[in-house]
């Protein structure tokens, strides 16, 4: 059956079956490559993306289950300002070890900053601990999410 | 794997430059990590470029590109091995561009291992006299090109950013300008390397050459090959390793949209589709009848039993200083205990892949390894191929750990692409990855000591058994029954150990494959030793900081360690009931470092790593932000094995599938952590996987410290530290 998704402003016609989870389709189907698979469970946020703007693990979101949703996904996350705070941040900051989990690291990091600018260490744990990272990044990330944050003006 | 005392062919370490010289740009081929664009495939140099060796490349436009000998897997290799490069080159890191070296074991093999590998800690061990020599090789033929077109004594000139400057006249050559002459002048007999007070870019924090591509998206790891056409295949493997395919019934799995192939093998299905999603449906839908084989009934405790048997007779002597058994024999006190660790899965964020183009007379292979001319050769034997005929793209590593040593993966996606027309990515699943992966071996120790009336350690008598990896990966390292790794952190202790003996029985257990895991064999020994001397301290009613530093006379850079690291965790200073501080010492991989680690733990038992304070001496420090960041790295990988790592066996199956039984240390879990480096010009020790080993007996004693249990098991076992 035939799907419209809405990937980072443009739209996608795809051939699959209604329950071809939203991670196939963006890196086999379309070569969106950035958003990376690492348990198909939702157990570890590799493959987090926004839909309508809430971090979303798409190895379990249908691709039937999106309907006119707009989805961002690492490609085009920097063209946020939330997500380009992150990014620099992570730059900044020197987060990144292997690398392979950051895609998810910064999705989940931008959603909370975009509706959290001054996110406390508890809402770090509660928005980050879906995210595994196996170099042990989380020191770097906890501060470079609070550096991030102190980029936004107070009251933002 | 192979600590420096016994390395392979070390000499090579100074022969290297020059078996290297002479050699043409014989490079193309690997995909290039682009630090100004995204990645794109390599370009052949072109006849007028200058490539004085097989790390060097410059092309008349000045484009430097640095041809990676080590992979890159999160540690920082590709930074720290072109600041070296660069540092001689006199050139900033803004004008190189890095390219995957293919496999080439003349070219590109680890001087310290004698095989193109990257693991152990070493690759900065290995890499920092040749690759400076590389660099300074280089800067002196481009100034001799630069001297002679201006008809000048090259003393005369020095090189600075890219440039060759004529000092008396201030005149400038670009190196892309003298390429073409610097490609013919003589290669330098001797060269001289800078020395450490000339360092502009050694000792820096230079910022990671790979981050930028990491963090939107377009760095590129092996799962993200796409050759055109390319198929994914995912798979199911006999539960039980050594089983038989008995039967498939592929109907259901053939009507799902976007299956294109079942493949049968032997011991393995897989299901070749569009895309994973299709595939995984196709592989739920395979009914597949399996024929166990002769593991069917194995499980954990009876190979923990057998170990514990083996520790029961005698073993290869490891080390052997005075006499053991006579001091043991006249010691005020004995203090025995047994240990056990389990098996460990990698589990790698980037679960195991590879990509694969099987042609009649060729194989073209996409992936990410930490060895790859292994698994050119293995999947060449695989493909029923000359090795010259398998053609090796590497690619940036999303986790190693000692994973991506093994060619395994390869091989079973070259069998898998035997069937496939047209390129196809092999995929594990999550649970396909930690049920068959090559797991950090199963140990068990019998340890004992003697104390004299002042609680010192008269005797040490240590018997271990467990598999050796090494014997399987490097049979000429394992001699007269020991390898340098299953001993690492066992033997040339920091101590002063006066009469010493250590044994090591090797036994391989049967129907589980093992392999090198982070911190490899320090990461058992390291745990059993730190327990052990803690539970020496405990004995003689010394402080455990106090009692080892009484012990550390003959080793004054592993006593500084432990000295710096007590001060800045506050060591001797109250704690909260319930909490406590727990200490451990290492000497390994040519580095020495001491953590404090500060746990609290619940009356439910369960445990919390609050802080943790490392200081490290590493000796000559590259880049001190690469040192702390693999420090947080290695700590959080370590007290991950601590308080949650097991694989177990039942039936023959690996019980743990995915995170939520195989569980990892998460955001909210994760201690806060202090790294102080020790100041030192001594010649750089590793660094990857120090923090790992240290960890694991710093959290154990420090559960001691909070609660009086002793855990000689691990991980954590909650239930045991319940308070009633």
């Amino acid at each position: 059956m035939s799907f419209t998704v809405k990937i980072n402003g443009s739209t996608h016609s795809v051939d699959v079956d209604g329950d071809t989870p939203l991670l196939w389709v963006l890196r086999d189907v379309l070569g969106m490559t950035g958003t990376k698979f690492g348990c198909g469970m939702a157990l570890c946020g590799a493959c987090t993306v926004h839909i309508d703007g809430v971090a979303t693990r798409s190895c379990i979101t249908s691709i039937e289950s999106l309907g006119k949703s707009q989805i961002t996904t690492i490609e085009a996350i920097g063209e946020t300002p939330a997500g380009a705070k992150i990014q620099k941040a992570w730059l900044d900051h020197e987060v990144v070890q292997c690398g392979y989990c950051q895609s998810g690291q910064i999705m989940s990091a931008s959603a909370l900053l975009a509706s959290n600018p001054h996110p406390s260490n508890a809402d770090i744990d509660d928005a980050m601990s879906g995210n595994i990272c196996r170099c042990g990044t989380y020191v770097r990330i906890r501060e470079a999410i609070n550096l991030a944050a102190q980029t936004n003006e107070k009251g933002d | 794997m192979i600590p420096d005392r016994i390395a392979f062919r070390a000499s090579d370490t100074n022969l290297s430059r020059r078996s290297f010289l002479g050699t043409s740009a014989a490079i193309g081929g690997g995909l290039i990590l682009s630090l100004n664009l995204p990645l794109g495939q390599s370009k052949a140099a072109n006849s007028d470029s200058f490539a004085p060796n097989a790390f060097i490349r410059i092309g008349s436009d000045g484009q430097v590109v640095l041809t990676m000998p080590y992979v890159e897997m999160g540690q920082g290799t590709y930074t720290s091995i072109p600041m070296l490069i660069a540092e001689e080159l006199d050139v900033s890191l803004k004008q190189v561009r890095l390219e995957h070296a293919p496999p080439n074991e003349k070219l590109y093999a680890n001087p310290l291992l004698g095989v193109q590998a990257t693991g152990n800690s070493n690759a900065m061990r290995g890499a920092w006299k040749p690759l400076r020599e590389a660099g300074a090789t280089a800067r002196m033929m481009l100034v001799a090109a630069a001297a002679k077109r201006w008809g000048v004594d090259a003393k005369s000139c020095r090189a600075q950013d890219g440039e060759v400057i004529h000092v008396p006249t201030g005149r400038r050559l670009k190196y892309g300008e003298v390429v073409a002459e610097a490609a013919h002048m003589p290669v330098p007999g001797n060269v001289t390397l800078k020395s450490p007070g000339d360092f502009k870019l050694i000792g820096t924090r230079a910022k990671r050459l790979d981050a930028p591509a990491k963090v939107n998206g377009t760095a590129l790891y092996g799962i993200d090959a796409r050759p055109a056409g390319v198929k994914i295949a995912t798979l199911a493997q006999s539960p039980v390793f050594g089983g038989r395919v008995k039967s498939v019934d592929a109907t259901a799995a053939k009507a799902v949209k976007g299956v294109r192939q079942i493949v049968r093998l032997d011991d393995a299905v897989a299901v070749v589709a569009d895309h994973m999603g299709a595939a995984k449906k196709g592989l739920a839908a395979l009914k597949i009848e399996w024929d166990d084989g002769q593991h069917a009934k194995l499980g954990t405790e009876e190979i923990a039993r057998e170990l514990e048997q083996a520790t029961l007779g005698s073993g290869a002597v490891a080390q052997n200083t005075g006499d053991a058994d006579k001091a043991m024999a006249s010691a005020t006190t004995k203090v025995e205990a047994s240990y056990q660790m389990p098996f460990l899965a990698h589990a790698t964020m980037e679960p195991m892949n590879c990509t694969v183009h099987f042609r009649k007379d060729e194989c073209e292979i996409w992936i990410g390894s930490q060895a790859m001319a292994r698994l050119q050769a293995m999947a060449a034997k695989a493909a029923g191929l000359p090795v010259e005929k398998v053609n090796v793209h590497n690619h940036l590593i999303g986790g190693g750990f000692g994973r991506r040593l093994e060619a395994d993966g390869a091989v079973r996606a070259v069998e898998i692409a035997k069937h496939v027309d047209g390129p196809v990515k092999v995929v594990w699943t999550r649970e396909e990855d930690i049920q068959h992966d090559m797991y950090r071996p199963y140990w068990f120790d019998r340890i004992a000591a003697g104390l004299d009336d002042k609680g010192r350690p008269v005797a040490w008598k240590n018997r271990f058994a467990g598999s050796s990896v090494i014997a399987r990966w490097l049979p000429p390292a394992f001699k007269d029954g020991v390898d340098p790794d299953s001993t690492e952190g066992a033997i040339d202790l920091v101590y002063d150990l006066p009469n010493f003996h250590v044994e090591f029985v090797r036994v391989e257990p049967p129907g589980i494959p093992t392999a090198f895991w982070r911190s490899v064999g320090p990461s058992h020994n390291v745990f059993v030793t730190e327990s052990f001397i803690d539970e020496l301290a405990a004995a003689a009613k010394q402080d455990a900081v106090a009692y080892r530093r009484a012990l550390l006379d003959k080793s004054p850079r592993a006593k500084a360690v432990l000295d710096l690291a007590a001060e800045k965790a506050g060591w001797g200073q109250a704690l909260p009931k319930g909490r406590g501080r727990g200490v451990s010492l290492q000497f390994a991989f040519g580095s020495w470092l001491a953590q404090v680690a500060e746990v609290e733990v619940s009356k439910e038992g369960a445990v919390r790593i609050r802080r943790v304070v490392c200081a490290m001496d590493c000796g000559t420090v590259v880049n001190p932000d690469t040192v702390q960041a693999q420090l947080q790295s290695g700590i959080i990988f370590g007290a991950t094995a601590a308080l949650y790592g097991e694989i177990t066996l039942k039936n023959g199956r690996v019980e743990q599938t995915n995170f939520d039984a195989y569980q990892m240390l998460r955001m909210n879990e994760a201690p806060s952590i202090e790294v102080h480096i020790v100041k030192s010009s001594e010649p750089p020790g590793g660094m990857g996987e120090t923090g790992t080993s240290a960890i694991v007996p710093a959290i154990a004693n420090a559960i001691y410290a909070a609660t009086g249990k002793r855990l000689r098991k691990m991980p954590v076992d909650a239930s045991l530290l319940k308070q009633a």
